[in-house]
């Protein structure tokens, strides 16, 4: 049976929000937090997705934005709570432990290094610039090691979950719902890019750069924005992912988790708008329930990913829907 | 003041020379054919106008060097291409196509479809879906929504069946008479060039050989230069 698309969406929304609903009502708070996880991951992906799926760009080092909202968080939460200002040499920055403050610092950071890495990399294309993003990626995680002032290899803890105004952040159906909202915004955003003049293009694009032009449109540009935005988005999951382990370290910044949100938008559909939400939940669940059983879950993941690849183009929401998605 | 002006252009394929000398201007709110047998070199001078591959002499849009732009670039001067074979945004729908390359300017969506009626039929339709004279329509609309100084038509009514070559022609001659917007036009059918264009430019290897009025053409000179 072939379902609606705007069904499927907004099912799988609303089954996002019914499993923390079930959970706070059976008082199951870990499952809360599975959900908030596969949430974060979702934004992270929804983020990558405008570049991988609309614009056909391979990004194998998206764990750098993911890494960079996670460590802006922790620094600024880190020297707020340590009551040290921020010394940048030329000025010195107070820490915050507000939601809002910290989002927009690690956007603006991811936003920023996106940017400079998009003019570096962008006029490359195929194996170069996945192999490009990926060394990006690898240098801030190596950096990132030995970066001893914020806990180098070991990390960095933050003792208490940064506040929003109004709400008890330490609550996990209250975080649950900002992650949940956040995500919903940026799924808005993302559906109002698709459809402008701006996403179409960008899709144009992906499809054959040369033809772009001759409508006097510059494929670089169109790709630096997008990419741009793309770090933005995967950078405010940093921060929230952040904040839901009260923890960063290097590994944000590590190639298995680039792999990972790849993943994620493959099987849940790529270029689709819930794709990595469909992914992210369905990548939460095998790692608690088949982790649950054995080390070797992932060995299960790569199975479905593999009949998702040869059988279903599209990924999950592809075969629902009877559609495929994009050709990258 | 021509609106393009191209003076011994040449261009190469790696090694291979394709153009060796191609002249030509095209007048504002003309209609030019470029002319010639197939592998002589239309097509290379099209792609070397709107600088999509390296060439060189002499190439004036409005009397603006083109070598230092980028295509894009070229496109935003005015140039509108409808590339030889279609090639359509497939995944995106008939709409999209043509809001993707929408720039400011008279030509919308309405417009478009005003011109080819079975555009706004298939407008949620999927450009893949089309048939190729249905594509043909997409393309040179999607070149119209650029708002074109200069449309650039690279064999447009190829492999098209008859019924819709005719309105893919009479799509051509509204546009003669109602927009004023110049047309290079480039085709194999003579019978249908000579009833639009003003004048003509025929190429023989690479090389302009012949240029003139379109009443001015000869049964001569089309049979040594074109074979018909």
């Amino acid at each position: 049976m072939r379902m609606n698309e705007t069904w499927v969406n907004a099912l799988v929304l609303l089954g996002l929000v019914a499993v923390p609903g079930w959970a706070l009502m059976v008082d199951e708070p870990f499952t809360i937090t599975l959900a908030t996880r596969a949430a974060i991951l979702a934004l992270a992906a929804v983020g990558l997705n405008i570049v991988l799926g609309i614009g056909g760009l391979v990004s194998f080092g998206h764990a750098l934005f993911f890494g960079l909202g996670g460590y802006a968080m922790g620094i600024l939460a880190f020297h707020a709570q340590t009551y040290s200002a921020l010394d940048l040499g030329f000025i010195q920055i107070e820490g915050s432990t507000s939601m809002p403050v910290i989002w927009l610092v690690a956007m603006g950071v991811s936003a920023l290094v996106a940017a400079v890495i998009g003019i570096l990399t962008l006029r490359t294309s195929g194996v170069y610039f996945i192999m490009i993003t990926l060394a990006f990626a690898q240098m801030f995680y190596y950096f990132a090691i030995s970066w001893a002032q914020y806990g180098g290899e070991d990390g960095l803890s933050i003792y208490v979950r940064n506040g929003f105004p109004g709400l008890n952040t330490l609550a996990p159906i209250q975080f649950f719902g900002i992650c949940f909202v956040v995500l919903c915004l940026v799924l808005l955003l993302n559906a109002r890019v698709q459809a402008s003049p701006f996403g179409l293009a960008l899709n144009a694009a992906r499809q054959s750069a040369t033809r772009v032009e001759a409508v006097g449109l510059d494929p670089i540009k169109l790709r630096l924005v997008a990419f741009v935005l793309s770090g933005a988005i995967t950078g405010l999951a940093g921060a929230l992912f952040a904040d839901l382990n009260r923890f960063v370290s290097p590994s944000m910044f590590s190639w298995t988790l680039s792999g990972e949100l790849i993943v994620l938008i493959i099987i849940g559909g790529v270029g689709r708008l819930m794709g990595p939400v469909i992914g992210a939940c369905i990548f939460v669940g095998l790692e608690h329930f088949l982790g649950g059983l054995t080390d070797f879950w992932h060995i299960y993941l790569g199975a479905i990913l593999l009949c998702i690849v040869l059988f279903g183009r599209g990924g999950v929401i592809g075969l629902l829907t009877g559609k495929e998605g994009a050709h990258v | 003041m021509s609106l393009l002006e191209v003076q011994g252009l040449t261009a190469s394929y790696g090694s291979s020379q394709a153009l060796f000398g191609v002249d030509l201007t095209v007048a504002e709110g003309e209609v030019t054919a470029l002319m010639g047998r197939n592998g002589m070199g239309k097509s290379t001078t099209v792609k070397a106008i709107c600088r999509l591959i390296r060439a060189s002499g002499g190439l004036r849009m409005r009397g603006q060097d083109l070598h230092p732009l980028a295509s894009h670039n070229v496109a935003r001067l005015g140039v509108g291409l409808v590339p030889e074979g279609r090639r359509c945004f497939a995944d995106l729908t008939v709409h999209e196509n043509l809001i993707a390359a929408a720039r400011p300017g008279d030509w919308t969506f309405q417009r478009v479809a005003e011109l080819f009626p079975r555009l706004e039929e298939r407008a949620s339709q999927r450009a893949m879906s089309l048939s190729g004279g249905e594509q043909q329509m997409l393309a040179i609309g999607r070149a119209l929504m650029t708002n074109p100084r200069l449309l650039i038509l690279d064999e447009a009514t190829e492999g098209l069946a008859p019924i819709v070559r005719q309105e893919i022609w009479a799509a051509i001659r509204r546009l003669k008479q109602e927009t004023g917007v110049a047309i290079l036009l480039i085709d194999k059918s003579l019978k249908e060039l000579s009833s639009v264009c003003d004048r003509a430019v025929i190429l023989e290897r690479g090389t302009t050989v012949w240029s003139g009025g379109m009443t001015q053409l000869s049964a001569q000179t089309t049979e040594r230069y074109l074979g018909v």
